[in-house]
């Protein structure tokens, strides 16, 4: 662009912006070139953001739904002599990996698991996060310090706090058990009777373990997204309740929740994509993640995520794994359906 | 809005009964107004201690050897000498009874993940602004329908992808290599939705319009008028993209794992692997992979309270 250098007399008048002085003294511009600053480049702004999210958000989607009709795999992961061959094959299979998918005990599992965790996870997270949210909507002293502070679990790297976890449900010396011993828990396992739990062993257990710490990861992270919306409701709505004789625990029912609804709508879509996609905390559980059973002998607590890298990348069967995620995503897809559904209905009632 | 409150006055005669006055620390005040409550700050403070006790206890762990790890009784809470021994393991030092670590390269792998977020944060703040941009202030065709799309590919999770990205990748020679773990995050729609709500809310329509009044170009009024607005939002979006890019796990693991472009989580995840884990070296590089989102928090930790509850309500 060619610098201009005349000034017209009430440039340094027209404000602050030198940049928007400096264009003023030149006049109008070209049609041609303004015809394409408002036809084209609001296209040339946004097409970054559109290229690489379609290259490698959208397109991965449906490459993986390509995949997933063939049989993509390798044949002979170890060779007769103990190395690793690399004889991939290719070929169109039509429905077959679905078939599999949907007939195998490993996929139910794995679904069962991921829902089961998802929904012993979610309702205390969110009751928890209201409570917890009440706690913090008050007149505090150090009040950013503790809204900082509710926020170490959620910045805390996912694999290093399951990690920790797994350490604190260990079956000996496990802190998880020691607290359990100052209450006189015992649970007995075939002859053998020891203090606390041996989390590992039983379903109900591990998926125990699991939950505490994904609520123990997005507690903080929720009731901070419920403080914003409690914030958001007018004053005066609580002062003529309070007036009204309501008592604290009577508001936050009567007020905040039906108040804050939308909210709560969004941090249920909002776990319901997380849980769905549970990865790291199971991995970790495990007493040897890299051993690649996943969720124990008996996988009583591998997820659908879980299930897609090992197929993947343990057995080297893509086209199975990609049919295992186009099932996921269309539970997906239904869920966030059933979501919206669900949360038009109790809007609209409103 | 204004209507109502004009027509609640009339309304509040014919409320019956007179104010009941049981409870007076309440009365008349809205719940942030109201002064916490001993009970409220002792919640708070157990609330804040379960949330740090799992990094502290890593932070505990790093400086102690294995037989601290599992003990019976009281768990270990105080600081012992070995940290510099458990650095020296975990970078690949040699010790009796230690299996090496040399093939995690644990330091490499820090310093890639902080490239990583580098790249990361300086690819999405400048992308998700120019499109938040565009769909704030700018009149194009389709416009509506491209932000709705937006809005909706928030909810697929993108790990639905992972085995077609990895094919891709591997296709086009970019597994194990950064570009794996930095080009696709880049972009992120929450950005550009978050961009655009700020950008929307913070510069007002008659600005936009005496800038091109005045001849300014498209471009001209993104670097004149909308970045010096946006630095807060920056500032907040940069944040939370960082602690995502530091974060990343499954994608990173299948992508770099193992590599020389290892990132931070994968490394973790190797730590761990094999059958007779040191739970004193892989705490250690657990709780450091920690220190540097902990020191984010401490300097930035405002901001990013701020970027979360903001971007709640406009959401």
């Amino acid at each position: 662009m060619p610098a201009k250098s005349v000034e017209a007399p009430g440039a340094e008048a027209a404000g602050t912006d030198d940049a928007v002085a400096q264009r003023r003294s030149r006049g109008p511009k070209s049609s041609i070139w303004s015809r394409f600053d408002h036809a084209v480049v609001p296209y040339v702004l946004i097409s970054p953001f559109f290229l690489l999210f379609v290259a490698f958000g959208i397109f991965p989607i449906v490459y993986s739904a390509l995949i997933s009709f063939q049989s993509y795999r390798n044949e002979y992961p170890v060779g007769r002599d103990g190395t690793s061959i690399n004889t991939f094959t290719k070929r169109w299979v039509g429905l077959e990996n679905f078939e599999r998918t949907l007939t195998s005990w490993d996929f139910w599992q794995a679904l069962i698991n991921t829902f089961g965790l998802f929904i012993l996870s979610a309702v205390p997270q969110l009751i928890f996060a209201l409570i917890l949210a009440s706690l913090l909507n008050r007149r505090l002293r150090a009040q950013s310090f503790f809204r900082v502070g509710i926020l170490v679990p959620y910045i805390t790297p996912i694999v290093a706090s399951s990690i920790v976890f797994s350490t604190f449900f260990a079956r000996d010396g496990g802190q998880a058990n020691w607290i359990l011993s100052l209450f006189g828990v015992e649970s007995t396992y075939g002859t053998r009777t020891i203090e606390g739990l041996d989390w590992r062993q039983e379903r109900w257990s591990a998926w125990l373990a699991l939950v505490i710490m994904i609520d123990w990861k997005w507690t903080g992270y929720n009731a901070l997204l419920y403080l914003a919306a409690m914030q958001s409701i007018p004053k005066d709505v609580y002062e003529a309740a309070s007036l009204d004789g309501a008592g604290a625990w009577r508001q936050l029912w009567s007020i905040t929740v039906p108040m804050i609804r939308p909210m709560v709508i969004f941090t249920v879509v909002l776990s319901t994509i997380g849980s769905l996609q549970l990865f790291a905390e199971p991995v970790q559980f495990d007493d040897n993640p890299a051993s690649g059973l996943g969720g124990g002998n008996r996988h009583l607590w591998r997820t659908v995520a879980q299930l897609i890298w090992h197929t993947g990348w343990n057995q080297k069967n893509f086209g199975w794994a990609g049919a295992i995620s186009w099932v996921l995503f269309v539970v997906v897809v239904l869920v966030a359906a059933m979501n919206a559904w669900l949360s038009n209905k109790i809007g609209g009632r409103k | 809005m204004s209507a109502d409150t004009l027509e609640k006055p009339a309304e509040a005669p014919e409320s019956p009964q007179p104010p009941k006055r049981n409870r007076p620390a309440l009365l008349g005040r809205s719940p942030q107004d109201t002064p916490a409550g001993w009970v409220n700050y002792l919640l708070l403070s157990f609330i804040l201690l379960v949330g740090f006790w799992p990094v502290y206890w890593a932070g505990i762990i790093s400086t102690w050897k294995e037989d601290k790890v599992y003990v019976d009784g009281v768990p270990t809470w105080y600081p012992g000498p070995y940290f510099s021994f458990n650095w020296d393991i975990i970078n690949g030092g040699v010790a009796p009874s230690y299996p090496s670590y040399d093939s995690v390269q644990f330091l490499r792998s820090f310093i890639n993940s902080l490239i990583v977020v580098a790249i990361v944060v300086a690819g999405t703040l400048f992308f998700c602004s120019l499109a938040g941009f565009a769909f704030a202030k700018l009149r194009f065709k389709g416009r509506d329908a491209l932000f709705y799309f937006v809005v909706l590919t928030l909810t697929i999770p993108a790990q639905l992808g992972i085995v077609g990205s990895y094919q891709i990748m591997e296709s086009i020679g970019w597994i194990n290599t950064l570009f794996a773990v930095t080009v696709p995050a880049l972009v992120s729609a929450f950005g550009v939705f978050y961009m655009r709500q700020f950008i929307e809310d913070a510069i007002p329509d008659e600005i936009i319009e005496s800038a091109r009044v005045d001849g300014a170009s498209t471009f001209r009024v993104y670097t004149s008028i909308v970045v010096p607005t946006l630095r807060p939002a920056m500032g907040v979006l940069g944040l939370i993209a960082a602690v995502g890019a530091w974060n990343e796990y499954i994608w990173a693991l299948v992508a770099v794992g193992g590599s020389s472009w290892q990132t931070i989580g994968p490394a973790l995840h190797n730590l761990r692997a094999g059958s007779t884990p040191k739970y004193s070296i892989i705490l250690t590089g657990s709780f450091i992979a920690t220190i540097p989102l902990i020191l984010l928090l401490f300097v930035a930790g405002r901001q990013i309270v701020r970027g979360i509850m903001d971007g709640a309500v406009k959401a």
